[in-house]
C-alpha cells in the first residue's frame, strides 16, 4: 500500500509505461513447510503490524482459526492431516496468503486504474483508494486469496508488508517466525536456500521434496518448500498447476484487444462520418430551424 | 535445565517426551530446528497425541498417557542388555559400582520399608554399605549382586519390549526403533538431549518419570556435555525464578528446607541438612548449608539475627505436615484456613478438582486476589450459569481484588529455563490503580507491622524484627531486592559479594538466595548484561545475563571430560584440564585447580560426588523408578504386578480421605483423559487478549476418528466429557492424530482436553477443565495428576 519508495512495474487498467531508470532486486518470501510448527505467530504478527482484527470466531472442528482468509485476516494457517503412501501420518501445516505471482491474475483482471500495482521487486499490492469493489480480482486469482470487505466494499489481501520492505525491513511474519520457517530475501537467494533445505529433506527420506514456484503464473514471490512437491494438493488443496483464469486470459488476451480494436473502429467511423456527412447535430439543428 | 536453550542446537538426537516443545515453547524450539539444520540431528517425539512437535519430527511413536516409566524402563533394559552404555563414564561418574544395603529389597512392586497405614516408605534400607570411616563401599568389577549396576539390571530386566508394548500400547517395532536411535548416543562424540515439561511432571509418578530419563542420560554419558542433559522446559518466563526463590511452601530460597516441628533447635536443623561426605575427597557442596542458611537469615532479619539467638531460627515457622497446593486446599476444604492471599495464581482453574476448590474458597473468611486480570478465582462466588453454578447468597467469603501490573509494566528479572537471570526494564505504566506486586505486599506488611507494634499479637517478634532497609519503605525497588538476594559483606565496606564461595556462617555475610549470589557483584548488575558474543560457537554466551550457579551454563560440566580431563568430544569443548587448571567455554563445575588425579567427581552436590542411578532416600516412592498405573486407569490391574492390588498405583502417594471416593472406574469412564496447552494460549490469561482469542476462540476436545465413529460424533459438533467429578461441554475435533492403542489386549482410546477456557475474558466462555481432573499428586512433589485420568464422552 506504499508506493513512494518502491518502483512500480505495472498498474491495473493503465497503459502509461512505468519509469524504468532505477532497478530493484526481485524479492521473495520462502515458507519452509517442513520447519513450520503451526504456532500462528505469523498470523498474530500480521494482525499487529497491519492493525487488523478479525471477529472472534468459533471452533469448526479443526485448528484453523480464523477459519478462512478475510479482509481482516490476510494470512491463515491451514492444517491438514494426511496419511502418506506408507501409512505414515503427517500433519501438513501451510501458511496461506497471497503468492505475489509474477504474472498476477488479479492485476490483469482489474478494471480500476491503479487499484492493483505490481512493484518492480515483484510485490503485488492493492491500492484500496482506487478499488471499486467489482471483485474481478477475486475471479482472476488462481489461489483464491483476495477478500471483499463487507465494511467498505474494497478488496484486501497480504501486501508482503510492502511498507516494511520499502524501508528495508522484512515482512512481519518472517520477522516473528520462531523456527525460521518463513524466510525473506532476494528471489535468487531464496531459491538457493530452498535447494539446501530440499537436499536435507531428501536425506531424511522425503524423495519428492521440492520448491513450489509454479510456472503457470510466471513463478511466485511467495514460495514453499514442500516435503511432497509432487502432490501440492495434500497441503489443504494447494493448486498443483495454477494457471490464470480463462476469463482473465479471455479478457486480457482476446476481449481487451478486440475492445480496443472496436474502440478504434468506432472512432474511425466517426471521423469518416464527419468527413463524409459532416457534423450531425449542426445539420439537424439547421434542418429544425 | 542442566543445559540451556541454545545448547539444544549441539545435540545429535533430540527426544521430546513428556512435553510438546513446538506447541508450548515455540521460541525455544528454534534451537531444535538449528540442530536439525546444522548437525543433521534427528528429532524423536513420543506422545499420546501426534502433536505440533511430532509434525516436524523425524520419528514419532504413540504411548498411553501415564506409562512413561514402562517405556523408559524398557529403554534402560535395552541399553544394559545390548551393552549400549558409555562405560568410561558410568563406572567413575555414577554410583553403578556402589554396594547397597543387603536389606534393601523389591518384590511385587514394593520396595523394602513400606508402611501401608501411612502410605509411605521408611527409606532406611535404601542406603549404601558403609565402611568403618562412614564411606560407601564399592565394587569396581560391578559383579556383586548388591552393587547398583546389578540391582538396576535385575530391576529393569522385567521391562522387556513385549511388556513395554503391553503396558504403553507403543507398537514393539516402534519402541525398538527408538531404542536403537537412543543407543547411537552411547559413544563419546554423539549426544542426546531430553526435552520435557508437564507431560512428565503431572503424574502420580511424575518425579520418577524424570528420574528414568536422568538414569538413561547417565548411562549414555550425556550429562554435563554440550548437546546433552535433562532439560525441563519451564512454561512461564519466570517460573524457574519462582521455583528458585521457593515456590514450595516446604522450602526456603535456594532449595533449602523450611524447618518443621521435628527441628526444635538450630543445631538439630543444620545437622540434619548438612550431609557428611560419602566418599573420600569429594566436594559435597551441601556441606556449606549453614553458610547459605545463616546468610539468608541475615538478609531477612539483619542486625536482629545474631549468633546468640541462632540467627533468628526460632522466628521461622515450623510447619506441621505438608504445605503443597493440594494439601493447602484440603485444609481449606476442611475449614481450617481463615484467609488466603492469592497472588498471580488462579487456583479455581489451576488446582485439581474445581468443585472441591470452589467449596474450599467458600469456607474462607477472606480471600485477597492480587492479579492484573479479573480471574475466575476472584469470581468464584459469582454465578456464571452452568460454568460456575454457585449460590452467591450462600458464600460469605469476603473477596478483595487488588489489581497488579504486568511484567512489562515493571522492572526486575526473569530466570529462564536455562537458569539465566535476565534483567528487564519497564516499558509502560500499568493502567488505572494497578500497582506492582512488591508495592502491594510492602504496603500490607507495613500496615500489619504497625498494628503488631501498637496492639501486640500472639507472636509478633518475627514481624517486628524483620529487616526492612529499603529507601522508600512501601516501595522497595527491584534493584534493592536484587542486591539483597545476591548478597553482600557485613564487615568492612559492605561490598556486594562476587559469589556464594564468599558466604560465611558467622553472620558476616548476608544473601537472600545463595544460588543467585554474584548476580549483582562488585561489577554491578550482571543480569543486565546483553553481550551475545559467543567465541565457543556452542551458544554459551557467558556475558549474556547471569546463569545460576556462578554463571555456569552447563551443570556438572566436569563430566564433559574423561577421568584425565580430556573432553569426550573436542569439537564440543565445554571445559578441559590444561595441565594446571580447568579452562574452556564455561565456568568449570569443579575447583579450578583440582587436578584430575585428585579424583574429585563431577556431581558435586552429592556427598559421594557421582550421579545416582540408585537414588537412596531422595525419592518418596523408590530408589529405582517402577511402573504404576495412574490412579484412574483403564486397566483393572498393573500388568507388572497383576496379583498385588496394593501396587496397582503408586503405593507411596498420599490420598486424602474424600478424594479416594472421587476416583472413577473404567466401567463408567472408559477413556483416558489428558489435559494440555495450545500454542495460541497461555493458561487462563490470554483468553483476555483479543489476538489470542481470535486465533483459538472456542473450547474443544480432541478424539480419534475410530472413537468418533463408534460414538457417532461429528467434527465440529458439541460433546459432553465427564469424569467422576463433573462434566464439561465442548466442540469435538475429530482427528487422525489420536489413535486407539492396543493395551494389555484391549483397545484404549484417549481424549485430549486443552485447558484454556473459563468464564472470564474475551474468548468464548467455556468450562474450567479441572472440573474433570482428580485431586491426587506425585509422591515426591505433589504435582497433580492432570495428564492421565478417566473420562466418558457423549454427544451433547
Amino acid at each position: 500500500m506504499v508506493q513512494q519508495s518502491l518502483n512500480i512495474e505495472r498498474r491495473s487498467a493503465t497503459t502509461t509505461p512505468s519509469p524504468g531508470v532505477r532497478h530493484s532486486v526481485e524479492v521473495a518470501k520462502l515458507i519452509d513447510i517442513s520447519k513450520c510448527i503451526g504456532c500462528k505467530a505469523c498470523q498474530a504478527a500480521c494482525m499487529e503490524w497491519n492493525d487488523i482484527r478479525d471477529e472472534i470466531g468459533t471452533c469448526k472442528g479443526v485448528y484453523d482459526n480464523p477459519a478462512d482468509l478475510s479482509a481482516g485476516s490476510w494470512t491463515v494457517m491451514r492444517f491438514s492431516e494426511v496419511e502418506t503412501d506408507n501409512g505414515k501420518l503427517e500433519w501438513l501445516i501451510r501458511k496461506d496468503g497471497c503468492m505475489h505471482c509474477a504474472d498476477p491474475g488479479c492485476l490483469k483482471a482489474c478494471p480500476a486504474p491503479g487499484a492493483i500495482v505490481q512493484h518492480e521487486n515483484g510485490i503485488v499490492d492493492f491500492q484500496q483508494e482506487n478499488c471499486t469493489g467489482c471483485g474481478y480480482c477475486i475471479t482472476g486469482c488462481p489461489f483464491n486469496i483476495p477478500r471483499l470487505s463487507p465494511k467498505d466494499h474494497k478488496v484486501y489481501k497480504c501486501t508482503l508488508c510492502s511498507d516494511r520492505i520499502a524501508t528495508g525491513l522484512e515482512p512481519a511474519c518472517a520477522k516473528t517466525c520462531p523456527t525460521g520457517a518463513i524466510m525473506f530475501g532476494s528471489k535468487k537467494e531464496m531459491i538457493t536456500q530452498a535447494e539446501g533445505r530440499i537436499a536435507d529433506l531428501k536425506e531424511r527420506g522425503y524423495q519428492n521434496a521440492g520448491l513450489y514456484d509454479p510456472k503457470g503464473v510466471g513463478g511466485t514471490h511467495v514460495m514453499y518448500v514442500l516435503q511432497h512437491a509432487d502432490k501440492p494438493e495434500l497441503y489443504s488443496g494447494l493448486a498443483k498447476d495454477p494457471q490464470l483464469s480463462p476469463l482473465v486470459i479471455f479478457w486480457k488476451g482476446i476481449a481487451k484487444p478486440l475492445m480496443s480494436y472496436g474502440l478504434g473502429v468506432a472512432v474511425l467511423t466517426g471521423i469518416m462520418h464527419y468527413v463524409t456527412v459532416g457534423p450531425n447535430e449542426a445539420e439537424e439543428d439547421e434542418t429544425e430551424k | 535445565m542442566t543445559n540451556h536453550w541454545v545448547d539444544i542446537k549441539n545435540a545429535d538426537l533430540i527426544l521430546i517426551m513428556g512435553g510438546n516443545a513446538a506447541e508450548a515453547h515455540p521460541c525455544g524450539f528454534k534451537w531444535v530446528t538449528e540442530a536439525k539444520a546444522h548437525r543433521k540431528a534427528k528429532l524423536v517425539v513420543v506422545d499420546p497425541r501426534f502433536t505440533r512437535s511430532a509434525a516436524v519430527a523425524d520419528y514419532y511413536a504413540p504411548l498411553r498417557s501415564g506409562t512413561d516409566i514402562a517405556f523408559l524402563g524398557g529403554v534402560i533394559n535395552y541399553l544394559v542388555t545390548h551393552d549400549k552404555i558409555l562405560h568410561e563414564y558410568v563406572k567413575p561418574y555414577t554410583n553403578a559400582t556402589y554396594l547397597v544395603n543387603p536389606k534393601f529389597s523389591f518384590a511385587d512392586g514394593m520396595f523394602s520399608g513400606y508402611d501401608a497405614e501411612h502410605r509411605r516408605y521408611d527409606t532406611e534400607t535404601w542406603s549404601y554399605q558403609l565402611d568403618a570411616d562412614g564411606y560407601a563401599k564399592i565394587d569396581e568389577t560391578m559383579q556383586d549382586p548388591n552393587c547398583v549396576f546389578q540391582l538396576m539390571k535385575k530391576h529393569f530386566s522385567r521391562y522387556t519390549p513385549e511388556m513395554v508394548s503391553r503396558i504403553t500400547g507403543t507398537p514393539e517395532k516402534q519402541f525398538l526403533t527408538i531404542c536403537e536411535m537412543i543407543a547411537t548416543t552411547a559413544v563419546p562424540d554423539r549426544t542426546m538431549t531430553s526435552l520435557y515439561a508437564l507431560g512428565w511432571t503431572q503424574h502420580s509418578v511424575g518425579s520418577e518419570n524424570i528420574r528414568s530419563m536422568a538414569m538413561i542420560q547417565l548411562l549414555l554419558g550425556n550429562i554435563g556435555v554440550a548437546g546433552g542433559g535433562i532439560n525441563a522446559l519451564r512454561g512461564h518466563s519466570n517460573v524457574q525464578g519462582i521455583t528458585d526463590m521457593c515456590l514450595f511452601g516446604e522450602k526456603l530460597p535456594g532449595y533449602m528446607t523450611l524447618p518443621t516441628e521435628k527441628d526444635p533447635t538450630y543445631g538439630d536443623y543444620v545437622k540434619k541438612w548438612t550431609p557428611k561426605p560419602l566418599r573420600p575427597n569429594q566436594v559435597n557442596y551441601w556441606s556449606n548449608y549453614p553458610k547459605f542458611f545463616v546468610s539468608l537469615m541475615k538478609a531477612w532479619y539483619g542486625k536482629a539475627a545474631t549468633k546468640e539467638n541462632d540467627f533468628g531460627f526460632d522466628w521461622l515457622p515450623k510447619i506441621e505436615g505438608p504445605s503443597d497446593a493440594l494439601a493447602i486446599f484440603e485444609r481449606m476444604y476442611q475449614g481450617q484456613i481463615t484467609g488466603f492471599f492469592c497472588q498471580g495464581y488462579n487456583p479455581l482453574a489451576a488446582v485439581a478438582n474445581k468443585k472441591k476448590v470452589g467449596i474450599a474458597l467458600a469456607r474462607l473468611k477472606y480471600l485477597v486476589v492480587i492479579d492484573p486480570l479479573a480471574t475466575e478465582t476472584s469470581e468464584f462466588w459469582k454465578n456464571h450459569g452452568v460454568l460456575n453454578d454457585v449460590d452467591p447468597a450462600a458464600i460469605q467469603t469476603e473477596v478483595f481484588r487488588l489489581p497488579s501490573t504486568l511484567f512489562a509494566e515493571e522492572e526486575g528479572s526473569y530466570t529462564t529455563s536455562s537458569r539465566v537471570i535476565q534483567w528487564h526494564w519497564k516499558a509502560a505504566d500499568g493502567p488505572g490503580e494497578s500497582k506492582g506486586d512488591v508495592e502491594i505486599v510492602a504496603g500490607i506488611f507495613i500496615k500489619l507491622r504497625k498494628m503488631y507494634a501498637k496492639d501486640g499479637g500472639a507472636y509478633s517478634e518475627p514481624v517486628l524484627q524483620l529487616s526492612w532497609p529499603y529507601h522508600i519503605a512501601d516501595q522497595p525497588s527491584s534493584e534493592e531486592l536484587a542486591r539483597e538476594i545476591s548478597g553482600r559483606s557485613l564487615v568492612g565496606d559492605g561490598e556486594q559479594l562476587a559469589g556464594f564461595a564468599q558466604l560465611r556462617d558467622d553472620g558476616s555475610t548476608t544473601c537472600g538466595n545463595w544460588l543467585y549470589s554474584g548476580m549483582w557483584s562488585p561489577a554491578g548488575n550482571l543480569a543486565a548484561r546483553r553481550d551475545n558474543s559467543d567465541p565457543s560457537g556452542l551458544g554459551q554466551t557467558l556475558n549474556w545475563g547471569f546463569a545460576w550457579p556462578a554463571n555456569r551454563r552447563i551443570l556438572y560440566n566436569r563430566a564433559s571430560c574423561d577421568l584425565a580431563g580430556r573432553p569426550w568430544d573436542s569439537s564440543r569443548l565445554v571445559i578441559e584440564w590444561n595441565g594446571s587448571k580447568w579452562v574452556g567455554n564455561d565456568i568449570p563445575d569443579m575447583r579450578p585447580d583440582a587436578k584430575p588425579e585428585e579424583m574429585i567427581m563431577p556431581f558435586i552436590m552429592q556427598p559421594e560426588g557421582v550421579g545416582r542411578l540408585f537414588a537412596l532416600g531422595q525419592m518418596a516412592d523408590g530408589p529405582f523408578p517402577e511402573h504404576y498405573e495412574p490412579f484412574e486407569s483403564p486397566l483393572t490391574k498393573n500388568p507388572m504386578h497383576p496379583d498385588n492390588p496394593e501396587t496397582k498405583s503408586n503405593p507411596a502417594v498420599r490420598i486424602f480421605m474424600g478424594d479416594l471416593d472421587a476416583f472413577g472406574k473404567p466401567d463408567k469412564f472408559p477413556y483416558v483423559g489428558t489435559t494440555y496447552r495450545l500454542t495460541e494460549h497461555y493458561h487462563y490469561w490470554t483468553k483476555h487478549s483479543k489476538i489470542n482469542a481470535i486465533l483459538q476462540p472456542e473450547q474443544f476436545v480432541e478424539i480419534g476418528e475410530e472413537l468418533a465413529r463408534e460414538k457417532g460424533i461429528k467434527s465440529g459438533s458439541q460433546v459432553t466429557v465427564s469424569s467422576n467429578r463433573g462434566f464439561i461441554k465442548a466442540v469435538a475435533v475429530v482427528t487422525k492424530r489420536i489413535k486407539a492403542l492396543d493395551v494389555d489386549g484391549r483397545k484404549v482410546h484417549t481424549i485430549g482436553i486443552p485447558i484454556h477456557w473459563g468464564f472470564m475474558g474475551l474468548a468464548k466462555n467455556g468450562y474450567l477443565t479441572n472440573t474433570l481432573t482428580p485431586s491426587v499428586g506425585d509422591a515426591t512433589t505433589q504435582t497433580p495428576e492432570f495428564k492421565a485420568f478417566l473420562v466418558n464422552i457423549e454427544k451433547a
